[in-house]
């Protein structure tokens, strides 16, 4: 999984079946200090995340899968699976 | 996922089994500002997207499965076509 900070939201109206319903984000992984780190990636959201939320963004297709129970055939690789309260590092 | 611009057109005649019939257009990668990030690549269409249209594209194996039939040698799928995207 990924710590990272949603960045906006983004629309789509003509896309994959399987997308249909689900929130759309950009998100921008973190460092350990919060500071942006590495390339913003599309996220779907699954915890009612808001903009500039940090959040936990999963980024493997099988956890996804487990997740929406949808079947085999789901074509999604990042979901948000966590609101990040608070992260610290000694 | 990740976000993207279709730049052209590929055309192969000769293809590997379960990619017959399939679009295969020619993508670069941006971020939310659609500033180019990374090189081009090509990337099977499953929602009918044409040159200049802002996409997203789903990678690795979950790329096989947007397809049909889903296992096919594919690792860059466009899924989608962006509408806009909310920046502050």
């Amino acid at each position: 999984m990924k710590c990272c900070r949603v960045v906006a939201p983004m629309w789509a109206a003509v896309k994959h079946p399987a997308y249909a319903g689900r929130a759309l984000f950009v998100v921008q992984p973190l460092d350990e200090v919060g500071k942006d780190a590495g390339q913003s990636f599309v996220a779907i959201d699954n915890v009612q995340a808001g903009i500039g939320d940090k959040v936990i963004v999963l980024t493997e297709g099988n956890g996804v899968r487990q997740i929406l129970a949808m079947g085999d055939q789901v074509p999604i690789r990042s979901i948000i699976v966590g609101i990040v309260d608070q992260v610290s590092t000694t | 996922m990740y976000l993207g611009i279709v730049k052209g057109t590929v055309v192969a005649e000769r293809k590997a089994a379960g990619l017959e019939g399939t679009k295969i257009l020619l993508v670069q990668p941006v971020d939310e500002h659609k500033k180019p990030v990374g090189d081009l690549q090509a990337a099977v269409d499953r929602v009918q997207a044409g040159v200049g249209d802002f996409v997203y594209l789903v990678g690795s194996r979950e790329a096989a499965l947007a397809c049909d039939p889903w296992f096919v040698p594919v690792d860059a799928a466009i899924v989608g076509i962006v509408d806009g995207v909310g920046l502050p």
